[in-house]
């Protein structure tokens, strides 16, 4: 009785547990409305497409000349503004992948297409790959010195030699158009939220939705507005990459101490100086991590970009996957890493640049990269010039390498998958199966069997019990949402794998980041291999668990795994690593061992911070189950993959989206709700 | 020694509050138009208000050191950022150099920090992105100045508070003496009249305050300043102040110089403060001696002793005399004289 009392939580949970299982056990198929609510939003799809259609084609009609018909056309006001913004940013991305690849759009579009046929002069000669690798090994060497320029080296030299130079600068092309909206618009609007509450209140929940979405609910309502193309790519990319900008611009603003404001005031800023000299770049950091996560969204959406149309490596990617050619896959996927670390480092090197005041330099000196380019400039395009003597058959290599045309690791690669498959094929076909059969199938078949009154009880009663009524209806109308469509049963597998890959991820992640966390070093090397890894686009993980284990379900959760584990890890180490040091001194002059000190001090103060790392475990495993749809997986994905392909699909793919994206809602909120209340119980919020 | 603004000076008020009053919360303006002026922090605190600043009203004169001294929560920094125009003042009027602070619009505002204002904050406020020579010159560029001559004067300014060498470092690579004198050299290189210190050197260490204590006494026996300063730290008050102004709850409970402050506290809550002071480091002859009356020349001794002269520094060869001591101005002119028995009082006697 004694404990019942000291430990009243506990004992909820205890009862909430029973009454789940009574439930779970006492209600069967035939119970209607307590086995599965009835679809009441069927329709709702429809709605929203008929309303997307009204808007894009009906709605404010406005008279618009046609040159070609030389008349007057009626169109919708909607479509109009959609097709010119479409335009404008299919021409940026044109004009900079015509500098970078040559071709003849860009004159195109002063002209028209009979003036280029007519005039074969007229088209944008490709830059030689030489000038655009030097070009950019200055630039690194310009804004960090030797390291980066090493870096960059070394990844434009990758990417050339392996024949990937052309769909590499597509996928450039397209990085530096979506990369920069994105993070002015995240910039503008974060300040915008800062200085004005309501607008802060509007944009925080809409902000929480967007970043649960997962990436291919953004893609057909994009392609309904803006058409199929590489356009459309990097406007769902802006899309996916804004909110996070968003979110980091407002919370380092919050960070910037007042008094840094008043001293700003005090030196007489105005309100715009104020802005841009003092809060801006005192709230750097995490601004700075705002355009790191950035550039990472626009990697990690070059492939799924490509479902609607965008070119590049992302494209060339899924074909590799879907052929299964892993030894290109892995290449490409190299291919995207490198650019991704490459201008994240360029990135952070130019926010981090500092002037010299003192140097009064000459003329030379002071333009001495841009002379410097000049030279590259000019000689890279006499070494081309050279190379047309030198290859006469075709390929000109100081010019331009052809897709496909450099030297290839494939062969090897695929040798090395046979290899495995020959060697380990029946341990792998065992374990595989073996998981499939005794641990997966049972436990999708429990999920399935759960009625969706067990499943409310559940959720809500664990709401109740971590923050009142309030949790309970919030996460109680999340749920209610998705039992109202027709894909309850597609959510619970999703939860179902997600929940596989979250609980595997984080005995991993925990007990890893423990192990690390005892010493220094590990702890340092730890980090490094989170950061590396989190530095790869999502899609990256699917490549080598396809090698070893096929298109299985076995393979999705792997990748989830894979992926997942790394925020388990990293906040585990964060989090271990936060205790007090003088709370750390007690427990040794307390006489505990090394175990006791982990479990009576460190992991209980570490938790919280620990849950919101489980919190983001959570959200990285949806994601990651969601993309397992391309290999093949049979819960929310694969419907929204289905959309993708359907006309009709708006409607279907938005509102599938917002299952997963309120199944992570409502774990975000069950988690952060804990970890505040135990952060402020515990005395560290 | 703190420079003393001398009485026969004609006094020049170069700040001014009138019945200042600071009060946050919603309807903070309706209840203090109901109360008249007789603000009782109980009762407003019960409507969900809370009184920063209670009906100030003093003045700041020319080249003259003000020290405001209080502890946490008792409206010391509020009264400062009111003056500064940080936050907006409840009630009541400011003037700076007779005009009204609270009529400027917000162009003339940012003019008048530009040209009149300096600044230094308690936790620095340095820009982390900026390396010392930037920080320093912030205001200037702010303004506009080119950068070459921004970039000059902060050398100049780096140099006057001993941090040359050291421009190209960034804030996190100094010690926190360091970054305040940069802070110290940020709010002079406009080359304010006016220079307002909120706490600077609370958040440094004993013997670092102590160090650059005397550095403020050195810059401002150059500069000569109109200074607003705040502190919590009554000894620092003591050692620094023309004038202290003591605050509790929001109401200055005593405005006088030092000396007058310790030998009469016009309040308990003051005395708590000065028993504990050693009056002898504080006082001076002045404060201590008495008129000459009928004494004869031949009545004194032959020693001499300046009017500001503090007490521990003489009070050694004061008391080896037999006779009582002549006090002297500037001029060598006699002002008084001190008796040894006084001197005696003032040590042991009860306080």
């Amino acid at each position: 009785m004694n404990y019942i009392t000291e430990h009243p939580k506990l004992s909820q949970f205890a009862v909430l547990l029973a009454v789940f299982f009574l439930l779970y056990f006492n209600i069967n198929p035939a119970d209607g409305i307590f086995w599965r609510l009835p679809s009441l939003l069927t329709d709702l799809p429809r709605i929203v497409n008929d309303s997307v259609d009204f808007l894009m084609f009906e709605w404010w009609p406005i008279e618009i000349y046609d040159p070609e018909i030389e008349e007057y056309e009626e169109t919708a006001l909607l479509k109009e503004i959609t097709r010119s913004f479409s335009r404008s940013i299919l021409f940026c991305i044109e004009l900079i992948r015509e500098i970078l690849l040559g071709g003849v759009k860009t004159i195109v579009a002063f002209t028209d297409w009979d003036f280029v046929e007519e005039n074969e002069w007229a088209r944008l000669p490709a830059m030689p790959w030489t000038v655009v690798a030097a070009g950019g090994i200055l630039i690194g060497y310009a804004l960090k010195g030797k390291g980066l320029a090493l870096l960059v080296a070394f990844a434009t030299i990758y990417i050339s030699s392996f024949g990937q130079w052309e769909p590499a600068m597509e996928t450039l092309s397209f990085v530096l158009i979506a990369a920069p909206i994105s993070f002015i618009l995240g910039l503008l609007l974060g300040v915008f939220a800062y200085k004005n509450r309501t607008t802060e209140a509007i944009l925080m929940p809409l902000l929480n939705v967007a970043q649960t979405m997962p990436h291919f609910s953004y893609l057909v309502p994009v392609m309904v507005f803006f058409g199929i193309g590489d356009h459309a790519g990097a406007i769902a990319t802006i899309i996916f990459a804004t909110p996070p900008m968003i979110r980091l611009t407002l919370l380092g603003l919050k960070k910037v101490s007042p008094e840094v404001l008043d001293a700003g005031m005090m030196s007489g800023c105005r309100n715009f100086q104020l802005l841009y000299k003092v809060l801006i770049p005192t709230a750097r950091r995490d601004i700075l991590i705002g355009v790191n996560q950035v550039i990472m969204q626009c990697l990690a959406m070059a492939v799924i970009a490509s479902f609607i149309g965008a070119k590049g490596l992302g494209f060339n990617l899924l074909l590799a996957l879907n052929q299964l050619r892993i030894g290109q896959a892995l290449e490409l996927g190299i291919c995207i890493v490198l650019i991704a670390v490459v201008l994240d480092k360029l990135s952070l090197a130019w926010a981090n640049k500092q002037t010299d005041y003192f140097a009064d330099l000459p003329f030379m000196q002071r333009h001495k990269y841009s002379l410097f380019f000049g030279v590259i400039f000019i000689t890279g395009i006499v070494l081309a010039y050279i190379g047309s003597f030198i290859f006469k058959d075709g390929i000109n290599y100081l010019y331009l390498i052809p897709h496909n045309k450099g030297i290839t690791t494939e062969n090897f690669w695929q040798a090395g998958v046979d290899w495995i498959w020959d060697t380990f094929f029946f341990s792998l076909k065992a374990f595989n199966e073996s998981l499939i059969q005794d641990v997966l199938m049972p436990m999708k078949a429990a999920y399935l069997a759960m009625p969706v009154v067990a499943t409310f009880a559940l959720v809500m009663g664990v709401g109740y019990i971590i923050g009142g009524i309030r949790s309970a209806l919030i996460v109680g109308a999340l749920l209610l949402y998705i039992a109202l469509t027709d894909w309850w049963d597609r959510a619970l597998i999703t939860a179902y794998m997600t929940t596989f890959g979250v609980i595997v991820s984080v005995i991993i992640g925990i007990t890893v980041g423990s192990l690390c966390a005892q010493n220094s070093l590990a702890t340092k090397v730890i980090l490094l291999v989170c950061d590396t890894f989190q530095t790869f686009p999502s899609f990256i993980y699917l490549i080598p668990v396809i090698m070893l284990f096929g298109v299985t379900d076995t393979s999705v959760l792997i990748a989830v795994i894979v992926y997942a584990t790394i925020p388990a890890t990293r906040y585990t180490v964060e989090g271990l690593g936060s205790v007090p040091p003088s709370l750390q001194d007690a427990g040794s002059m307390s006489g505990v061992s090394r175990l006791q000190r982990w479990v009576k001090i460190e992991l209980p103060l570490a938790f919280p911070h620990i849950m919101l790392g489980i919190n983001q475990t959570v959200v990285f495993a949806l994601f990651m189950v969601i993309i397992g749809a391309m290999i093949g997986t049979d819960d929310l994905g694969q419907y929204i993959l289905k959309a993708l392909s359907d006309k009709q699909g708006t409607g279907n793919g938005l509102l599938l989206g917002l299952c997963v994206a309120f199944i992570g809602l409502a774990v975000d909120h069950l988690i952060n709700t804990w970890a505040k209340k135990r952060k402020e119980d515990l005395g560290i919020a | 020694m703190p420079s003393k603004v001398s009485s026969d000076k004609k006094k020049n008020a170069v700040i001014k509050c009138d019945s200042v009053y600071k009060i946050f919360g919603d309807n903070a303006k309706k209840m203090l138009q109901k109360s008249n002026g007789n603000v009782d922090a109980k009762e407003f605190q019960d409507a969900g208000c809370v009184v920063g600043v209670n009906s100030a009203s003093f003045e700041v004169y020319e080249g003259e050191m003000l020290v405001v001294m209080g502890l946490s929560g008792s409206g010391k920094s509020t009264l400062l950022r009111c003056i500064s125009r940080l936050t907006d003042t409840t009630a009541g009027n400011i003037y700076i150099d007779g005009k009204d602070l609270l009529a400027l619009s917000d162009k003339e505002l940012i003019n008048l920090r530009r040209n009149k204002m300096g600044m230094v904050f308690q936790s620095f406020a340095l820009l982390p992105h900026k390396t010392v020579l930037e920080n320093i010159a912030f205001p200037l560029q702010v303004k506009g100045n080119s950068t070459k001559d921004s970039m000059n004067r902060a050398l100049e300014m780096a140099k006057l508070v001993g941090l040359d060498g050291r421009e190209n470092y960034f804030p996190r690579q100094l010690s926190g003496g360091q970054q305040q004198r940069v802070g110290i050299a940020r709010s002079l290189a406009v080359e304010p009249d006016i220079w307002f210190l909120d706490e600077p050197f609370s958040a440094l260490d004993p013997l670092i305050r102590k160090e650059m204590q005397d550095e403020f006494l050195r810059l401002q026996g150059v500069l000569n300043k109109t200074i607003l300063f705040v502190t919590h730290d009554f000894d620092e008050a003591l050692r620094l102040a023309d004038r202290i102004a003591i605050m509790k709850d929001g109401i200055i409970e005593q405005i006088d110089t030092p000396a007058n402050i310790v030998l009469n506290p016009a309040t308990e809550y003051v005395a708590k403060f000065t028993r504990e002071v050693p009056r002898e480091k504080v006082l001076n002859c002045e404060s201590v001696m008495d008129e000459i009356g009928d004494l004869a020349d031949s009545d004194m001794s032959q020693l001499r002793v300046s009017k500001d002269a503090i007490i521990e520094t003489v009070c050694e060869a004061v008391l080896s005399e037999q006779k009582p001591v002549a006090v002297v101005d500037k001029n060598d002119k006699v002002v008084g004289a001190l008796h040894c028995s006084k001197v005696i009082h003032m040590l042991f006697g009860t306080k």
